[in-house]
């Protein structure tokens, strides 16, 4: 059986070694890191000392099983959880630095600088523009040309430009679903933040529309951190540089996407990746 | 005698449409009766001059004044405390034993007798806060009979954005007041609309609550502290003492035709509450 | 962050004194009216028919079997025709016409104020029962009739409601057997709809119980029993209409313990109808 384990692994990460066209990251100082943070809801420990970096210009995929914490997490680095009146943290998350969870830190200016993309798009009821618009508005920004140019490189950024250049002003919901989600990936970039957070946002959509947005993140890359929890290993070993595996609320292991896919060092990645659960 | 389910469908069917029309014969009936006998004493007169000898000739000008001031007063308040108070109870504060109850005060109060009310105003405004009858205690009176279903309705509306909406404003980084007054009352205003449209209507046709507290003098209301007559009044008084049946007829002419002007409004704003929900 | 603050206290104090002017007017109806009715001891007042203000006895029991009596009429009018119109609405009625001209007529019966009805009742239908029925015209009869109209569209449209939630999967399995619509509506959808249609019921009871204008003028409010439909009657919401504006001292404060009476029946109404429809959302899984 161990054998058999063995040569399961060999084969997928020799298929994976041929799909994997990315250089590692930049080393160098952390964006954005996670030391010893523990997430608690109630009396339950959600997260785990979690130790955890994430790098200028790189993509870092978050994959495990659910419930593992991988979206708790996402939630940490924009203080989202801060919404849900039982959630109480220990350790630090350090953005360029500095505490997020320090007291005089502005949450909303925190919320802009890392940008976020959920699961199920969710486009607000209103036009294409106004969505795409609506992060900038809130900021302060006013003036309709620099609107005007927001919205449009926002839009080119996420590959939704040419589909609705001509119709920016017709319901949101009148995309299909795999549009709504770059959609809300313009949204978000319209604020220009540092770090993306997505968090399964390929789900449920075509392949296509994955790819596209798969695409526009490999783009992004240079110019933003991207950290991109993901429920299927194949999406996070071809559009991801680095992978970390979290499980049951801890970091069971981090490093590049090439060898936590082709030499896990922990017996329960492997089993993970191999699809013996999830 | 065995009868047929078919026979007895046919019937029933009969019966209903039969029931049905008959209430509508009813409402059109009621409709054209007044106005028959109303529309042709309609005229400029009517609408631009005090009446004479207690009512049996001239026109109802103070009358509109007086609806309108107390109607317009009650909503002006009626209106901002009401969906003031259904914001604080749905955005920021978190579900508990105490916004039940206040909830199930709310609608109980709705349907409690507007006259429970008069009686309330009669003493608490005109003696002991010693407004004496006039329009002030009048409007503050039917502030707080429609305060309750303008709570309400106004609650439904905002608790029917969906949660999602809220956490994508957040998300950009939106402060709590940006993303109740861009996001969700946005959303929720034709709800919150058809419910004050509903209080103004109910506000035009009371009649005893405001004869207890607004009173029925005849002259123009010239400040808060004057009593004053509002249409509906005049109408029950000119029937009751048969003064004119043709002032009284025209008077109530133009009590439907209001209303029914407002019902429609409030109709139609639902419509498109609906439309935007769906 | 400071404006938000800011806006929250200001909103907190908004909400406190909508909440408190309710507030105020619950207790101060209660404290004007309760002292006396235990004064004069509770079974004593609703239950005494003797209402002689000038002589200090307060017994309201003729108003409230008049309020009780005509209420009940109103309720079996609104109820075969409300429910009548609910029925075909949802069940026989092709959808268009439905929404585009019968619920819109309903629901401008809804709108016309109570004093016009008071009004034509008082014009038309008094007449028609004085000279066709006997008595004085001013009846529990006709107090009934405009009441049962008046209530009607909150019957109406809670009972249509009701009866749209049924599962379409009851009223298409009884076709497939066979049944015709209407056995399907009176064997299968009205008893689904049941709790829905018995809370329309209630709160239709609670508006009528809590109409002033329309039956004071068809109702003769004479300060006796009725003793039949033809009989004039006088209800609870009447006597605090007619008699509060000359009221002084004890009647006053009766006045306003009638206003008690008032408010804990509709309390009782509403509480009912409330546990009827959670128990219909309960027992449909909600």
């Amino acid at each position: 059986m161990p054998d058999d384990a063995d040569n399961q692994v060999r084969k997928e990460s020799e298929r994976l070694m041929a799909e994997l066209p990315h250089p590692a990251p930049e080393p160098g100082q952390p964006k954005a890191a996670a030391e010893s943070f523990c997430a608690v809801f109630d009396d339950r420990r959600v997260l785990k000392d979690i130790d955890l970096s994430i790098y200028p210009r790189e993509r870092l995929a978050i994959i495990g099983p659910a419930a593992s914490g991988k979206t708790t997490f996402l939630r940490c680095l924009n203080r989202l959880n801060d919404l849900e009146g039982n959630f109480s943290h220990s350790g630090r998350i350090l953005l360029d630095g500095r505490d997020i969870y320090d007291k005089g830190m502005d949450v909303s200016i925190l919320r802009r600088r890392l940008g976020m993309v959920y699961a199920v798009p969710t486009p607000l009821p209103w036009s294409i523009y106004d969505n795409i618009a609506f992060g900038p508005r809130i900021s302060g920004q006013r003036s309709r040309s620099r609107l005007n140019e927001v919205v449009e490189s926002s839009l080119v950024s996420a590959i939704l430009w040419d589909e609705v250049k001509d119709r920016l002003r017709e319901p949101a919901t009148n995309l299909s679903g795999g549009q709504q989600q770059r959609l809300c990936l313009a949204r978000v970039l319209a604020l220009d933040p540092e770090v993306l957070l997505l968090d399964e946002p390929c789900s449920g959509l075509d392949p296509i529309s994955t790819a596209k947005i798969e695409d526009a993140l490999a783009e992004l890359k240079r110019r933003y951190s991207i950290v991109l929890v993901t429920n299927n290993t194949k999406q996070a070993a071809r559009a991801s540089d680095r992978t970390a595996f979290f499980l049951m609320g801890e970091v069971v292991e981090v490093g590049t996407t090439a060898q936590v896919f082709t030499n896990p060092q922990h017996q329960r990645t492997i089993d993970y990746i191999t699809g013996h659960f999830g | 005698m065995i009868i047929r389910p078919v026979t007895t469908h046919r019937i029933a069917v009969a019966a209903l449409w039969t029931v049905t029309v008959l209430t509508i014969a009813v409402l059109l009936f009621i409709i054209a009766f007044i106005l028959a006998q109303g529309a042709p004493h309609l005229s400029v007169e009517f609408f631009t001059s005090s009446p004479r000898s207690m009512g049996r000739e001239g026109g109802v000008l103070p009358m509109i004044v007086g609806t309108l001031f107390v109607t317009g007063l009650a909503v002006a308040i009626a209106a901002p405390v009401g969906i003031g108070t259904a914001v604080y109870l749905t955005e920021y504060t978190r579900e508990s034993r105490l916004t039940a109850l206040i909830r199930f005060g709310a609608d109980c109060l709705a349907g409690i007798p507007s006259i429970i009310f008069g009686l309330f105003g009669s003493v608490f405004f005109v003696i002991t806060l010693g407004m004496g009858l006039s329009v002030l205690s009048g409007a503050l009176t039917l502030a707080i009979m429609v305060l309750p279903t303008i709570i309400r309705t106004s609650e439904e509306a905002i608790r029917a954005v969906p949660r999602v909406y809220r956490d994508v404003s957040y998300g950009l980084g939106g402060t709590r007041w940006q993303m109740v007054t861009r996001v969700v009352l946005r959303s929720a205003l034709p709800g919150i609309a058809t419910g004050v449209v509903l209080s103004i209507g109910r506000s035009i046709s009371e009649t005893a609550a405001l004869m207890l507290t607004a009173g029925s003098a005849l002259g123009m209301p010239r400040s808060l502290l004057d009593s004053a007559r509002t249409l509906s009044v005049h109408f029950y008084i000119l029937s009751r003492e048969g003064l004119s049946m043709p002032k009284a007829y025209a008077s109530a002419s133009v009590l439907i035709v209001a209303v029914l002007l407002i019902n429609l409004l409030a109709y139609w704003s639902m419509r498109r509450f609906v439309a935007k929900v769906t | 962050m400071k404006l938000d603050k800011f806006i929250r206290v200001v909103l907190l104090l908004v909400a406190l004194s909508g909440v408190s002017g309710l507030a105020l007017m619950t207790a101060f109806i209660f404290k004007e009216g309760l002292p006396l009715m235990v004064r004069l001891g509770v079974a004593d007042f609703i239950f005494s028919s003797q209402w002689y203000p000038s002589e200090g006895q307060f017994g309201i029991a003729p108003m409230i079997v008049g309020s009780l009596a005509v209420t009940a009429g109103a309720m079996v009018i609104s109820l075969v025709f409300g429910l009548g119109c609910a029925i075909l609405l949802t069940q026989f009625c092709p959808p268009r016409l439905a929404t585009g001209v019968i619920k819109p007529c309903i629901e401008l019966l809804a709108g016309i104020p109570s004093v016009v009805y008071g009004f034509v009742g008082v014009t038309i239908l008094v007449p028609f029962i004085r000279d066709y029925l006997g008595g004085p015209g001013l009846s529990v009869l006709a107090s009934s009739i405009v009441l049962g109209v008046m209530v009607l569209p909150t019957v109406t449209s809670i009972s249509a409601d009701a009866l749209r939630a049924v599962p379409r999967s009851y009223r298409e399995g009884s076709i497939a057997l066979g049944a015709t619509e209407w056995q399907t509506t009176h064997m299968v959808m009205l008893k689904a709809a049941m709790s829905g249609i018995v809370a329309a019921v209630i709160l239709g009871m609670g508006r009528a119980v809590g109409e002033t204008m329309a039956v004071i003028m068809v109702a003769g409010n004479p300060l006796a029993m009725p003793d039949s439909l033809l009989s004039p009657v006088r209800t609870l919401t009447s006597n605090i209409a007619l008699e509060m504006s000359y009221a002084a001292g004890d009647h006053r404060k009766a006045l306003f313990a009638t206003g008690v009476t008032l408010f804990v029946i509709i309390m009782i109404l509403n509480t009912i109808a409330l546990a009827v429809s959670r128990r219909r959302a309960r027992r449909a899984g909600l």
